[in-house]
């Protein structure tokens, strides 16, 4: 059988059929239309301007190295003039995250690129191994993720650099459109899409350049130009990535694989249709967006949508059937403010406001990630508190007579 | 000894699982795999053929539908014939040639 002509210079062997319209490239001209591509959604939004800082939120995998290569390429050949450094969250997972940090580090060096790391024990006081043995491992994705949202911000500060551009690809944007088709959730539906989130409680904003790239061709992408990545299940959810959304949308692009823009497109269009009131805040573009990126924890890094998400979705969903029937409320564990912030049923104008205690931004009065910590540091086991207590050894009972004296004081 | 160049002769190729699938293959990402060149029907081995070969014979790990679904990949799964889009080659009818590479990529593992 002779080979495939590439439909772009018709001189070598297409390797690749793209998913959003079937064309057949060669290896060079697919690398340089997905390149094209991603600048012209770049330059289309009008998504940096000169001599702008930026840092590229990296975990070392598929998306992000990708992101970072091309944002190398794209600043280098169109002289966009941006100052690119890459940052990455530290979750404090021992033989999970200390590989693909390895892999970071080592695209620091091929990129020729700042590298920053921020872990969850210095933000927080908490690494995810310390989480896990704390709560178990069902559950332990909400605190991951929800603590992602807010490091990448909170690096970004760190570092003083006002605008954080992430690995969401196509795939991922389409399964949130999805989410929030199926929870009914206009405000974060019409929010969602946009390329653009800013956080509000920092001047630190949001953008996912690779917002209409294919996950394939993001993996094909990296496979053709060798990129030096790493993949992995993250240890604490081995499961996580068969989510319900994510295999219903590779399951929709096997048969019809322009589905996924299609879907994107159309969540945009939707986003357009949903009233300013129920949206949230109007006029600034400062609609809490950053709480709604998806809390990806769940083997995606860089704050992806995930799999997470969308199994705590179905529980609360579950959870509010039988508290219907039951007609009394039922109280999720780690999540007990979240019912009453669930836009389910009535939709209003969410206001946004600042966590009393952080300052990030928040629908409620503490945000989310200090409710988490407060559940944490209440019931941290005494074993903890020793090692975090680097006085002299003193007896376990009075130390957690401290604790609880120091509790009853707040 | 046979005229036809999938005759008598056993098909050598080589396999790579990456993206997160050589997880499910004893964290080697690179595999020698030698298929025999007729199967029992008479038929050279195609790629369909090989997946369940795979599954037989090499995968250690017991979810096999993190691999197969349906007798094919699991979606999200893309297969690489000597680097082209299997899609390109006749997906899981194309029959195997001595020294070819066959690649599976995973796109489900975190990013």
């Amino acid at each position: 059988m002779a080979p495939t002509l590439c439909f772009n210079c018709k001189e070598a062997r297409a390797v690749i059929i793209r998913p959003k319209n079937r064309h057949k490239l060669c290896r060079a001209c697919f690398i340089e239309v997905f390149e094209t591509e991603v600048h012209e959604t770049i330059i289309g939004t009008n998504l940096f301007f000169r001599g702008e800082r930026i840092a590229i939120g990296a975990s070392g995998g598929k998306d992000s190295t990708v992101l970072a290569a091309v944002m190398k390429t794209l600043n280098e050949r169109y002289d966009y003039g941006l100052e690119l450094c890459l940052l990455s969250i530290d979750e404090g997972i021992r033989g999970y995250r200390d590989d693909s940090l390895e892999t970071v580090k080592r695209n620091a060096k091929q990129y020729d690129m700042p590298l920053v790391i921020v872990g969850y024990g210095e933000l927080y006081g908490w690494t995810m191994d310390q989480v896990v043995e704390q709560v178990g491992k069902k559950g332990n994705c909400t605190y991951c993720g929800v603590f992602r949202r807010q490091a990448l911000d909170r690096g970004a500060t760190r570092l003083k650099i006002n605008h954080v551009v992430t690995g969401h690809n196509a795939d991922d944007v389409a399964e949130t459109v999805m989410m929030n088709l199926l929870r009914g959730d206009l405000p974060r539906l019409s929010r969602g899409t946009s390329i653009v989130t800013d956080s509000g409680a920092s001047d630190v904003k949001r953008s996912k350049p690779l917002k209409y790239a294919y996950e394939k061709e993001i993996v094909l992408y990296a496979h053709h130009r060798q990129l030096d990545y790493f993949s992995t299940e993250c240890i604490y959810s081995p499961e996580a990535f068969r989510g319900s959304a994510r295999t219903l949308i590779k399951d929709l692009e096997k048969i019809r694989p322009s589905s996924i823009l299609d879907i994107v497109k159309s969540g945009e269009d939707m986003a357009a249709l949903v009233p300013a009131e129920v949206r949230g805040t109007t006029k600034s573009k400062k609609s809490g967006a950053a709480e709604d990126e998806p809390s990806g924890g769940c083997g995606s890094q860089n704050g992806r949508t995930s799999v997470g998400e969308m199994a705590a979705m179905e529980q609360q969903l579950s959870a509010n059937e039988v508290a219907e029937s039951n007609e009394t409320e039922i109280k999720l564990p780690a999540a007990q403010p979240k019912a009453k912030s669930q836009p389910t049923k009535v939709l209003k104008a969410q206001t946004i406001k600042h966590c009393e205690r952080c300052n990030y931004i928040s629908s409620q009065r503490i945000c989310k990630a200090c409710l988490l910590l407060d559940g944490l540091n209440r019931n941290r086991p005494k074993t903890a508190i020793e090692v975090g207590i680097e006085d002299e050894e003193g007896s376990s009972t009075l130390m957690r007579q401290m604790e609880r004296a120091h509790l009853s004081a707040t | 000894m046979v005229e036809s160049s999938t005759g008598g002769y056993p098909i050598p190729i080589t396999v790579e699982f990456t993206g997160g699938l050589e997880l499910l293959f004893g964290n080697e990402r690179k595999h020698k795999v030698v298929l025999p060149a007729q199967l029992e029907d008479g038929s050279p081995p195609n790629i369909s053929y090989l997946l369940g070969y795979l599954v037989d014979n090499l995968m250690q790990d017991q979810r096999k539908d993190m691999f197969i679904m349906e007798d094919s990949v699991r979606p999200g799964v893309l297969v690489l014939i000597n680097d082209a889009d299997w899609e390109l080659e006749g997906e899981d009818a194309y029959e195997l040639q001595a020294g070819d590479t066959i690649v599976f990529v995973s796109t489900l593992h975190g990013g």
